[in-house]
Order: structure tokens, then sequence, then C-alpha cells
């Protein structure tokens, strides 16, 4: 059981999260500049039409499954890490509410206005210029997230907590 | 004054000035 909750579920836990914050990052290291560029010749169509809508699949669904596979490792001790009941949770706690506001980012912030961007929905000029702005600070956002959440991660169990916080 | 997240590297260092805030919770918080 524990071979399949925490051998498979962190496993499965650090796959999806690095498709998740693998495409967050190419999101705001390379495609937010390269739409610049392209916007100066008129290339954008290329990324926004076929690169932008499979790369929001992925790291949408990516998203998800971290978490969820997240919520499997803490498995009962899911609420003594998220309401920071444990001391040995602090750090792992930290990590799961940074995950957490991430992902309420990528389905509630991001998705939907991306979705208005690329013309999935309609949408009027104006609600477009509201739409990227929002999209670009919430994919920010998680972008500035994902540092500590990353350091909370490679910070939590066993050797790797008593390196760190002593 | 201009949001640090317009930057990329605004972002990354309020990225690393956050992990600092939190580490240092964290770390009073463990005694």
């Amino acid at each position: 059981m524990d071979f399949i909750q925490l051998g498979l579920g962190r496993w499965l836990h650090v796959l999806a999260g690095v498709m998740w914050i693998g495409l967050l990052y190419y999101f705001n290291f390379v495609q937010v500049d390269a739409l610049k560029a392209a916007a100066a010749d008129n290339t954008g169509a290329g990324i926004t039409k076929h690169v932008a809508p499979r790369a929001l699949f992925y790291f949408r669904w990516a998203a998800v499954v971290t978490v969820l596979a997240g919520v499997m490792i803490a498995g009962r001790h899911v609420f003594e890490v998220l309401l920071f009941l444990k001391p040995a949770y602090y750090p792992i706690g930290v990590g799961a509410w940074l995950g957490t506001i991430m992902l309420f980012n990528v389905w509630v912030l991001i998705w939907p206005n991306q979705q208005k961007i690329l013309g999935m929905v309609q949408a009027t000029d104006a609600e477009k210029a509201t739409a990227r702005r929002v999209a670009f600070l919430a994919s920010r956002t998680n972008t500035m997230l994902s540092i500590p959440l990353l350091f909370f991660m490679t910070a939590s169990g066993g050797v790797f907590r008593t390196a760190v916080f002593g | 004054m201009k949001n640090p997240l317009d930057s990329l590297w605004g972002t990354v260092i309020s990225g690393l000035i956050l992990t600092l805030i939190l580490f240092n919770i964290v770390k009073y918080a463990l005694g």
C-alpha cells in the first residue's frame, strides 16, 4: 500500500509537477517575449493557433494531477498538513498551500482568460485586453510562487527537512 | 511604483524574497 501511495504517488506528483511548472516557465520565459517579437513581423498566429492551446491543455491538467497526487501522498494526514497541526508537516504545508493557490490561479484566472485571448470564447476587444492583463499577472504570480513552492517541496521529508530546518 | 511582476527578473527576485520570508517563518515556528 505504501508503495502505491508514497512510492508511485510521489513519482506521479513530481512527473506531473515537472510538466506543469515546465510549461509555466515556457509561457513566462519563452512565449511572452516570443509573442512580442512575433507581433513585430506578424508571425504570432502560429504560436497562438498551434502552440498555445496544446501547451495550455497539458498545463492545466498537469496542475490537477500534481495537486491530486499531492493529496494522495498526504493521505489521511492531509488536514494535518493543510492546517499545520504537526511541526513535521510545516514545510510541506507551506508547499501544499502555494500549490493550491497556484491551481486556483490556473483554473479560475489563467484558463478562462486565455480562452478569450485565443478566441476560443467570444469576447470584445476591451474584454480581451483585460483578459490579457489578468492572465499575464496570474501567470507571473504563479512563476513567483513556484520558487518557494519548489523550495518547500524539496526541503520536506526525512534528511532533507533536517538539513534545511535542523 | 512599477509592478515587479511586469518584469521576468522582478518576478524571480520576488520569488526568492518570498522564499526567504517563508523559510524564516517556518524555521521560527519549528523552533
